[in-house]
């Protein structure tokens, strides 16, 4: 086996057990992350998925690397799981060199499994593989981990091989207040400002007690099939992404300012409006006012889209942040009718510090915000005044979200989830104000312009709902749609590094696997595989929410309501329309009327044995 | 661009400028390995806080003291570059040229069999290619005689990651 390491970790945190499982042909035909996830996923969990709470020590997290990760450029850890979001699988990629790290101690990936008794971190230090302890850091914000244990471990790692020389510092992924109090869209941090946010896996973690996972490993990546190929692939590679000149000036964090002005697609509180012209928010502000660090990448990437905010002054001293990213820029930002980048920098750290997605995050403020402003929620729900823009309030959510403390706990829900129990307490449908795809806020692109990449049914039929980087196009066989970004998911790379190309980055795969993947044989069986088994488990969902694709393979209400405001006012897609896409991506991608994978293809793919939760699925759905 | 006759080569760090994307690590581990292995290049990035990003390898000390403590003969003096050459098959790792490095740059990873110093890859180095091609230049090349000031740049890379990270981060956030 060539660009695997073999093995996978498999610990159970209610026994203590550590053993190691072979990699084997059935799972390699998931190539890795993503794919390998939802097969394991299915196979350990498959027939009782339902009654698998997300939260619950029956549930599995996964940490996995894919055949490309440490050898193509842009280092990225997958982490798949049944998500308390969606309760179906997502797989969501962070950035972090605990990819690298576990390849060199030998693993391909970890199955958590159980819940430990008392707070605990792993250590993985080449077969070292030790459960501790985490008593001392569980409460910890994210800085305050990430400087404590970073240094703590470095300096026994040192110990240990005194005579070996000082080893690089060990790979560290975490949680914050928000995963330890299983806020439902709490993310897995690295690095201080990076995030597992889609899926809700700081949950999944904090159910499990899991303070922390450190890696240290000291061996070489895994044999390669055609080294030579690889070292020209690499290096040319390089180069092409070198080109990449505005994403390696200011990242997507251009965005801020130019998807609302160009594109009328940026949330804008709560996306009452996609368009603006505030030039506060412009990129140029961050870097003058907050960048300390211009370029700054992770392990093998020429891209250097990172930057790093530091307010040294005013009143958000000592906020640290990345630039922030778009997504942040916008959902803690625009999306809370907050423009001024000291402000957004201060909620950024905050999510940041507390473990929380901020995607979700400012797409439940929002949310919270809009019923205020409608007077369905009022200071006395609230405890707090929400009013746009004032992001001292949003701060104080923020905080009662992560320790689930008054309208924290309700808000604590995610959107969706919180959206029901309003409507329930109040008498009044609020679901209508939830810009929410089957659990998961919707990324920040919009689709009523029509002139972004995301269109009317990127969300509504993609098997992760809401998520902005795995989105549903027609045809959906083509070099784009969420089958390229399953690809991207499980050979576990930065989808900001795949600009060569999904054929070139195959043939990269090749290179490094010795398989022989074709662009087709992606599209019409490995991609198709992972895709109809993630849509399997999506439709078994349970045991709270559960989904009906004839009313969940749907835009939010609000997405219908044409734009507001801006050059692209009254636009917005036609729901006729949509319906018919919807079942014309059915049809091509091998869905039935419903929606629900159909036997012959599953059987075509090899996975006749999961026509048993067909019948499951059918029988819910009465269909 | 190798050393003239009579002139040395010298890869000046400089750590505000790396980002580090650790394409100097690929690259030397690539070159001397044949394959990527980050704990086995001669160049090391640790970042020990988010950010703060020190490139850490040999400076070619002028009085070798790796070179002197070896008992076992593995290391010796590239005539041409300065640079320290390990002899690989001489080593047995006993870790004395670690303890003598005054910047604590000798490695011996596990699983590698030897020690690895940098070895300047014969006057060209590729970390120093791979560096400026990014659009780095936190790895520079300077020519000419050796100048003492050259030894003071051997030091921890952690203390130089705790100086780097004081001016970046400044007393708030280090606590």
């Amino acid at each position: 086996m060539y660009g695997y390491a073999g093995k996978l970790l498999d610990i159970d945190l209610s026994t203590g057990k550590v053993r190691t499982v072979e990699l084997n042909d059935d799972m390699v035909k998931f190539y890795g992350g993503r794919g390998l996830g939802t097969y394991l996923l299915w196979k350990e969990l498959g027939r009782e998925w339902e009654k698998v709470d997300p939260l619950g020590k029956e549930n599995l997290l996964l940490i996995l690397t894919g055949p490309l990760t440490g050898y193509y450029p842009g280092i990225k850890i997958a982490v798949v799981s049944k998500s308390p979001e969606s309760n179906g699988v997502v797989g969501s990629v962070l950035s972090s060199e605990v990819g690298v790290e576990l390849k060199a101690s030998g693993y391909d990936g970890i199955i958590i499994r159980g819940k430990a008794e008392e707070p605990v971190y792993l250590l993985i230090n080449d077969d070292n593989v030790e459960i501790r302890d985490a008593s001392r850091y569980w409460g910890m914000g994210g800085i305050e981990l990430y400087k404590t244990l970073v240094k703590e471990i470095h300096e026994e790692l040192k110990e240990r091989s005194k005579l070996r020389g000082i080893p690089k510092e060990p790979a560290v992924m975490y949680i914050g207040k928000g995963g330890e109090n299983k806020v439902r869209f709490a993310s897995i941090m690295s690095k201080w400002v990076h995030a597992a946010g889609y899926g809700g896996f700081g949950a999944v973690m904090g159910s499990k007690n899991l303070k922390a996972i450190v890696v240290k490993g000291n061996g070489p990546l895994p044999k390669v099939y055609d080294s030579e190929k690889l070292k020209s692939m690499l290096r040319e590679i390089q180069r092409e992404l070198l080109t990449l000149t505005t994403f390696r000036q200011w990242g997507t964090g251009a965005g801020g300012y130019s998807v609302g002005r160009d594109r009328s697609s940026q949330p804008i509180r709560n996306w009452q409006e996609e368009y603006h012209d505030d030039e506060r928010i412009s990129v140029v502000n961050f870097e003058l006012k907050a960048w300390i660090k211009k370029y700054w990448a992770d392990y093998g990437c020429p891209v250097n889209c990172m930057k790093i905010s530091y307010l040294r002054y005013g009143e958000y001293k000592g906020a640290i942040t990345d630039a922030p990213d778009y997504e942040l820029m916008a959902y803690l930002g625009t999306n809370l009718g907050i423009f001024e980048p000291e402000k957004i920098i201060y909620l950024s750290y905050l999510v940041d510090d507390l473990g929380l997605d901020g995607i979700n995050a400012g797409n439940v403020l929002g949310f919270v915000a809009e019923l205020y402003q409608r007077g369905i929620l009022t200071d006395e729900d609230l405890g707090v005044k929400v009013n746009w823009g004032d992001e001292k309030a949003f701060a104080e959510l923020l905080k009662l979200i992560a320790e689930r403390k008054g309208i924290g706990d309700v808000l604590a829900e995610g959107t969706y989830r919180a959206a029901l129990k309003i409507s329930k307490e109040k008498g009044i449908d609020v679901t209508r104000y939830a810009i929410q795809v089957k659990g998961i806020g919707v990324g920040a692109h919009g689709i009523r312009s029509n002139l972004d990449y995301t269109k009317d049914i990127s969300y509504a039929v993609s098997v992760q709902g809401g998520d902005h980087t795995s989105t549903a196009s027609l045809p959906p066989k083509s070099y784009e749609g969420e089958l390229i970004n399953a690809f991207y998911d499980s050979a576990v790379i930065c989808m900001f590094t795949t600009k060569p190309g999904f054929e070139k980055i195959l043939e990269f795969g090749n290179a490094v696997t010795g398989f022989d993947v074709t662009p087709e044989k992606w599209i019409n069986e490995m991609g198709l595989r992972i895709i109809h088994l993630q849509r399997i488990l999506l439709l078994l969902g349970g045991p709270d929410v559960y989904w009906d694709p004839r009313k969940d393979d749907e835009n939010p209400p609000r997405f219908y309501e044409p734009l507001p405001t801006g050059p692209m006012k009254g636009r917005a897609p036609n729901r006729e329309d949509v319906k018919r896409k919807v079942l014309e991506y059915y049809r091509q991608i091998g869905y039935d009327e419903y929606g629900i994978p159909r036997e012959d293809i599953l059987e075509s793919l090899g996975l006749g044995e999961a026509k048993r939760e067909i019948k499951r699925i059918r029988k819910r759905l009465g269909v | 661009m190798g050393a003239e006759k009579g002139e040395r080569i010298w890869i000046l760090v400089t750590p505000d400028k790396c980002s580090g994307c650790r394409l100097c690590e690929i690259a030397c581990s690539i070159e001397h390995e044949g394959i990527i292995w980050p704990e086995a290049s001669r160049i090391r990035i640790y970042e020990i806080l988010p950010g703060v990003t020190i490139p850490h390898t040999c400076v070619q000390c002028p009085d070798y003291p790796c070179v002197d403590a070896c008992n076992f003969g593995a290391l010796k003096v590239d005539e041409k570059t300065g640079a320290v050459i390990v002899e690989e098959d001489k080593c047995t790792e006993c870790g004395a040229c670690v303890l003598a490095c005054p910047g604590n740059v000798p490695r011996i990873p596990k699983g590698k069999g030897s020690v690895v110093i940098c070895d300047l890859c014969g006057g060209e180095p590729k970390c120093v290619e791979v560096c400026h091609e990014a659009g780095h230049d936190a790895l520079t090349l300077v020519r000419g005689e050796y100048r003492s000031i050259y030894r003071t740049f051997a030091k921890d890379p952690i203390e130089k990651g705790l100086e780097l990270a004081r001016k970046m981060y400044g007393k708030e956030l280090l606590g």
